[in-house]
């Protein structure tokens, strides 16, 4: 994985939206996570009423219909309906925003939607609310393939991702990529190690008990190698998300997922 | 805050053998995690009974313990017999209840 693949990559993305019938990332050997999945998790993902990640999906609609803020909005109110305005969304964040001269996630374009238009107070990283909304957001797309834009302006970002990931941290001297990269698919210990997509986050996370994000996904990555984690939100995590998104390019869209 | 799904076949056959899927969203705390800030227990909070009845007589019951997992997702059968309601309670370590209720229509 690297720059060589870059030019590649774009026309492998830009292939697959043209046509969903292809098999996800079959052309690199990009697995989502579910494919390391036990049979029992993975009926538990396939199983609507059974995934309790769509629990998550259920809070969001109703926070979606539900008015906040001075300016006395919702965020149905400007989108309508989440099902038509929010498909395809989940596929091309985290995105470059000229406003900002930074790539935003949608946890942080929810915020700024709920600071900016609803005049409401945002919520907090990791809160049910946000989880709820960035579940219920990405869901729209579900079966889409992951389509990240990695060229003009987000260039320096997603190199910035790119650097973080094959960068050694911690006491244990270890990057992402020693474990995602280098050796997926073999046993740390017991746990076998995924290609760490991001295409089914926030997944419901058995070991939590609860949905998750990425950037506590990272922030757990971050611990287990001894390094001081970074903020959940923080710009270090949202060029990382940008990177991991483009390593798991092409692949569906599952969110909910259910991850152990 | 607990809330609960459940799932079933809209309409039987007399005789049939149907399943019922149940899903509640709770946190079932088993009392055994500490607070990492102030390094107090957080108190037990699960629910620990699960009864399901059918036209009001009881067709499934069960004791649930703190190894249970968190959102519990619980599945069984019922054989059909008369038209009516299958109702649903969870109850919890303080005494509240959660209920639901589901009908069942039987042909034949």
């Amino acid at each position: 994985m690297g720059k060589r693949h870059l030019g590649a990559g774009l026309a492998v993305g830009a292939l697959l939206a043209a046509s969903l019938a292809v098999p996800a990332g079959a052309d690199d050997g990009i697995r989502s996570g579910y494919s390391y999945m036990t049979p029992e998790t993975k009926g538990m993902q396939d199983d609507d009423f059974q995934n309790p990640g769509m629990i998550w999906v259920d809070d969001g609609e109703k926070l979606w219909n539900t008015v906040d803020g001075k300016a006395g909005k919702a965020c149905a109110t400007c989108h309508k309906d989440a099902a038509t305005s929010m498909k395809g969304v989940a596929t091309v964040y985290p995105k470059y925003d000229p406003k900002i001269k930074k790539v935003k996630n949608i946890e942080w374009q929810v915020n700024n939607c709920r600071t900016e238009r609803m005049q409401a107070k945002p919520w907090k990283y990791e809160s049910g609310q946000l989880l709820a909304m960035t579940v219920y957001i990405r869901h729209q797309s579900r079966g889409m393939p992951m389509n990240v834009s990695v060229d003009g302006d987000a260039i320096p970002f997603f190199q910035a991702g790119e650097k973080f990931y094959n960068q050694r941290r911690g006491l244990l001297d270890m990057a992402c990529k020693h474990c995602h990269a280098d050796n997926a698919g073999k046993n740390a210990r017991a746990n076998l190690l995924s290609q760490g997509q991001t295409n089914g986050f926030p997944v419901y996370r058995l070991k939590w008990q609860k949905a998750g994000s990425t950037h506590r996904r990272f922030r757990g990555c971050n611990k287990q190698v001894r390094a001081t984690p970074y903020k959940a939100g923080s710009d270090e995590y949202m060029n990382l998300e940008l990177y991991v998104a483009w390593r798991g390019r092409g692949l569906p869209v599952e969110t909910p997922a259910v991850r152990n | 805050m607990a809330k609960a799904r459940v799932k079933v076949p809209k309409s039987v056959k007399k005789g049939e053998v149907f399943e019922v899927k149940t899903l509640i969203s709770h946190k079932m705390e088993t009392g055994q995690r500490k607070d990492k800030k102030t390094g107090k227990k957080i108190p037990r909070m699960i629910i620990n009974k699960f009864v399901c009845t059918y036209n009001g007589k009881e067709v499934f019951t069960s004791d649930w313990h703190p190894a249970i997992s968190a959102n519990p997702y619980m599945a069984f059968f019922v054989k059909a017999g008369e038209s009516g309601n299958l109702d649903f309670t969870w109850t919890d370590d303080k005494g509240k209840a959660t209920k639901k209720s589901a009908k069942v229509t039987v042909t034949g």
